[in-house]
Formats: structure tokens, sequence, C-alpha cells
């Protein structure tokens, strides 16, 4: 089992451009995500349904956050911050107004975790909310696992045209996470 | 959509933001600052003695206090950037205080009781408590459009603690035009409207720096 540390040299190796080492992470730190939102999920008294709506919203904003990640620290209290601000702000947006208390120091990030059941209901429906290209890329990248290079000569665009409309699109997303209501 | 899909597109996208939230800290605060420099000349303009005051200890230490409190808040507006809560924020701002406690002692001892009030109230409160936030206010701009790329903690601590550094950049403007050296004017004044200054950055933090 790899020790935490591996975990900050992954980010690392990310930041220097290695897509492997970064989707490694990603996956990772789903797993650990799925465990944290269910059992914060269970501790509000709250459905699991929502389990992976919250591990992709954390996932989204974690990435789009991760320059705010000091790489002289550990990475896992940034990890944990995080996806602690991210489940209380679901929390409190699906009407849970209590006192939030999560213990999100008992969960590891080694822990095995079980396997992701379903889609997220949301991102479909915040897929939606994105222009016409801007979702063809992301869907053509993420349900189609096309590179940005294919996509872009698919669609008479440079590589770095679709990565510029990719981001723009995952900022979207994350707005759009962001503003949604019951 | 499935969150193995989903991670196919973070990976995809390279594109991290600024890496280092000091440097576009500064650039906004430089940015904001320069559109406050051109206000300040055009509106104010440095004081006249500006030569002779710079001979006296009160102004001296005027300056000293403002470009300090410029240099803390811009630390602590980088600590509460970050999604790790900070504790006691406070704590950042004892250099400035210390400073403050020491100037104020000595203003004290050197000035006779009965010229304390009008040291206090001096010549300018007024302008001062308008002036510093009018200055602030492009910086305080820039520094929470920048902001909004960062993931604080706390929103609000972080609007109010752009709003100390937006007030401290716009005091060590005013600095330069006010007549008023003596510390008790300076630690009375330029405070409240620092506090302005942050309570405006900390309601507006709330909003604009949620994420």
């Amino acid at each position: 089992m790899p020790s935490s540390d591996d975990l900050a040299q992954l980010m690392r190796l990310a930041r220097n451009g290695d897509d492997e080492a970064y989707r490694r992470l990603l996956v990772r730190v789903a797993v650990w995500l799925r465990g944290v939102a269910r059992r914060g999920l269970v501790r509000a008294g709250r459905s699991v349904e929502d389990s992976e709506d919250i591990v992709q919203e954390t996932l989204l904003v974690m990435h789009l956050k991760r320059a705010s990640w000091d790489d002289t620290q550990p990475l896992e209290p940034w990890l944990h911050a995080i996806a602690r601000h991210k489940l209380i702000d679901h929390l409190r947006r699906k009407g849970f107004a209590d006192h939030v208390d999560l213990d999100l120091h008992a969960e590891t990030l080694a822990a095995p975790e079980a396997a992701e059941a379903g889609a997220s209901a949301d991102a479909r429906q915040m897929l939606s909310s994105l222009g016409e290209r801007q979702r063809h890329i992301v869907e053509a990248i993420s349900i189609e696992g096309r590179s940005a290079r294919d996509v872009g000569a698919r669609l008479g665009m440079s590589e770095g045209a679709v990565r510029v409309a990719l981001h723009r699109a995952l900022r979207a997303l994350a707005a759009a996470y962001g503003r949604e209501r019951p | 959509m499935k969150t193995e899909q989903l991670l196919a597109a973070l990976v995809a996208d390279r594109a991290s933001g600024p890496r280092s939230s000091g440097r576009a800290l500064a650039l906004a605060l430089l940015a904001g600052g320069v559109l406050s420099l051109g206000l300040f000349l055009a509106a104010l303009g440095p004081r006249a003695d500006l030569a002779a005051a710079l001979a006296t200890w009160r102004f001296d230490v005027k300056i000293v206090a403002v470009l300090l409190a410029v240099g803390l808040a811009f630390r602590l507006c980088r600590a509460v950037s970050r999604p790790l809560p900070v504790a006691h924020p406070g704590r950042f701002l004892l250099p400035l205080a210390a400073l403050a406690a020491v100037a104020v002692a000595i203003e004290l001892a050197d000035v006779p009781m009965a010229a304390w009030r009008a040291r206090l109230v001096g010549s300018n409160a007024l302008i001062c408590l308008a002036a510093v936030p009018a200055f602030s206010l492009a910086p305080l701009v820039a520094l929470l459009a920048m902001l909004r790329s960062t993931a604080p903690a706390s929103p609000a601590l972080a609007g109010a603690a752009a709003g100390l550094l937006a007030a401290a950049s716009g005091a060590a403007l005013y600095a330069f035009h006010c007549f008023d050296d003596s510390p008790l004017f300076v630690v009375t004044w330029y405070s409240l409207a620092a506090l302005i200054v942050m309570t405006v950055g900390g309601l507006a933090g709330r909003r604009v720096l949620r994420w």
C-alpha cells in the first residue's frame, strides 16, 4: 500500500506534466472521496444516492483549485480541507442546516472502498448547461475517451484550442454545481 | 457521466492557473495600486513640505507603519486564500500592533496631556476616513478578482484580509498627503478607515469568494 508521501509525489509529478501520475492520483482520491461522501451523508441522515454527485463536484473543484496546494506541505490535509468544504457546502445547498459533524480523519486514503455504483445524475444535467461545442468536447474526451488532438482534428480546432475550451467547460461545470439549488 | 469518465477530462485539462498565489496577489495589488496612485496624484498629491516632513520621526514612523501593514496584510492574504483554516489570523498583525503601541507611548510621553486631544483629532480626520477607503477601492476590486481563483477556507475572512491589504495600500498613498503625523491620529483614524474597508471586503468576500 503506498504511503501518503506518494500522494504528494504524484501531485508534484502531475504538476510537471505527468498525466499518468495525475490519473493515478485522481483515481485514488475518487475512491477515498466516495467513502467520505457516503459516510458524511449517512451521518447527516441523508440517503447516499447523492454521493457520486459530491465525489464529482469535489474532484472538479480539487482539480481547478490545485494550484492552492503548497507543494512543500503534505497533500492529505489539503485534500481533507477541500472535501470537508464541499461536503458541507453540498449538505447546506440541499437544505441541511444543522451542525455538520464530519470526522474525515477517520477515513484514510489507503482504505479500500466500494466501487462506483452508478453514474452521477447531476453531472448529466450539468453537462446540458454547457454550450454545444463545450459539451461536445467534454463528452468526446470523457465519455468517448478521445485525446484532445483527436477531438481537435474532428472539429477543425488546434489541440491547444481544445484544451482551452475544455478548461472553460470545466470551470463552467464547477460554477453550475455552485449555483444549483434544490 | 461516470466519475471515471470525468477523470479523463480532468487529466486532459492542463491549465492549472497561477502556481504561486504570491505572484498573482502582488500583480493584483500593483494593478489596483497604480490606479489609486493616479487618483491620488489627480485628487490630492503629496504634501508640499514632504522633504521637511521626512526629517521628523513622526512622519517616518507613519510611513514605516503603513508599509509594514502592507507587508503583513500581504502575508495574511496569502495564508487565508488556502483551503486549510488559519489559526488566529490576528497574530499576523502583532508586529504592527507592537510598533503602534511603542509609537503611541513615545508620543504620550513627549506631548503634554493638554495637547493630546488636539493631536488625536488632528485637522484631517474626516478626509482621512474618506480618502483611505477611496484609494483602497481599486486594489480591493483587483485583489478580490484574483482571490476568486483561490480556495479560501473562509471566504469572509479572505475578503476581510483583502480589505486590510487594500486599506494598507490606500493608507500608504494617503500618508504622503496627510499633515497629521501624530501616532495618536494615525492609530485612531487609519485603523477606523481600515475597518471600513475590511468590512466591505468581508461582506463582498462572502459573496464572491465562495467556491
